[in-house]
């Protein structure tokens, strides 16, 4: 090979990548929540044993003379990761744009998990609010994380508006009831294939993470199926190990499946081949 | 001898009536313990910088909220 010659790059790293959001490079592919444990010290160790780098957090009515915001938050920031607070509960763009400049100020980032939220039985998000709400917070220099449904129109609008992220549900929050659409999911990551994708809400088992990372899903961002699983700690640590494996298996390059059987086994030297069946004893 | 009028204002804070004679958002944010404490303020549905909050007033009627930070999904 000619010295002068520059290194061809390979077409995969040979090393699963790193997550990269709005030029920010995290380790793991697993946003956690810190909702929902059975205390504090058990969603810590979660999120230790779940390896995230980045944890979603809210923004709550803090009660006259308390201290319990300022409490939870020097846990969380005990973990040395990225927090990225919600506008849970939001249901119009107003409210979620006012969320966000408060969450702003008071836990200094300009990431904004963006949700509007449309119906209070399946918490799906409002489509129009999200992408009003998107417009006005990119306007107002944040990097917005909005969670969306899969659908393709609105994703293009986010896009369009500004976000650099997009995080489609699974199935409704809490469900635990993986990933309803994935022809959807797939169209969607065949659509966007530089747009950081994420699956978030729904899912409920490593398997369901692990699918979504083989779907070249670029991370999953979960909470009720480690803090409601028997053992959090050791849930948090198989979610890790799932969604490691699934984007190792995406990177590395699935088969295409087939409808025929084809022997793995070489079939050249099989002994007895030249026997007719029918005058074997 | 000047007066001064210590009109209590009927406000509602973080959904709870109040009667305060707190006249700005700084003064109220003091009055509901939260001095020198990390906390985000909005009044009537607008976001209330820290930095701006002694020079917002307050009036009877509105509706103030101080929140902080929790656990999240």
């Amino acid at each position: 090979m000619n010295q002068n010659q520059p290194l061809r790059p390979l077409s995969r790293p040979a090393a699963p990548s790193l997550l990269t959001v709005y030029g920010e490079q995290v380790a793991s592919r697993l946003l956690l929540g810190t909702a929902l444990y059975p205390s504090p010290q058990v969603m810590s160790d979660a999120v230790r044993a779940s390896g995230a780098g980045i944890v979603t957090v809210s923004l709550r009515r803090e009660q006259a003379r308390g201290r319990t915001g300022a409490r939870f938050l020097d846990l969380i920031r005990a973990l040395s990761v990225h927090l990225l607070p919600n506008t849970a509960g939001c249901r119009t763009a107003r409210e979620a744009v006012t969320t966000a400049e408060m969450a702003r100020e008071l836990l200094d980032t300009d990431w904004i998990k963006l949700e509007v939220i449309a119906n209070d039985d399946t918490l799906q998000p409002d489509l129009l609010g999200l992408v009003e709400a998107a417009t006005e917070l990119v306007k107002r220099g944040f990097k917005v994380f909005p969670y969306m449904t899969e659908d393709l129109s609105v994703a293009e609008r986010l896009a369009a508006a500004g976000c650099r992220v997009l995080m489609p549900w699974g199935s409704p929050i809490g469900t635990g009831r993986g990933l309803a659409n994935p022809h959807a999911l797939r169209t969607l990551r065949a659509y966007f294939p530089d747009m950081p994708l994420v699956i978030d809400a729904g899912i409920g088992a490593p398997s369901h993470a692990a699918t979504a990372m083989e779907m070249g899903y670029d991370a999953v961002l979960l909470n009720t199926a480690v803090a409601k699983a028997q053992d959090p700690i050791r849930m948090a640590a198989a979610f890790a190990a799932a969604i490691e494996a699934g984007r190792a298996a995406y990177e590395a390059g699935l088969i295409e499946p087939s409808d025929r059987a084809t022997p793995s086994t070489p079939v050249a030297g099989t002994p007895f081949f030249d026997i007719d069946p029918a005058k074997r004893p | 001898m000047t007066t001064t009028s210590t009109h209590l204002r009927e406000m509602t804070v973080n959904g709870a009536a109040v009667a305060s004679a707190a006249g700005t958002l700084a003064e109220l944010v003091a009055a509901q313990g939260f001095a020198g404490v990390k906390v985000a303020t909005a009044v009537n549905g607008e976001f209330v910088p820290e930095r701006r909050r002694a020079e917002t007033p307050l009036s009877d009627g509105d509706r103030i909220e101080i929140l902080s930070a929790r656990q999240g999904g």
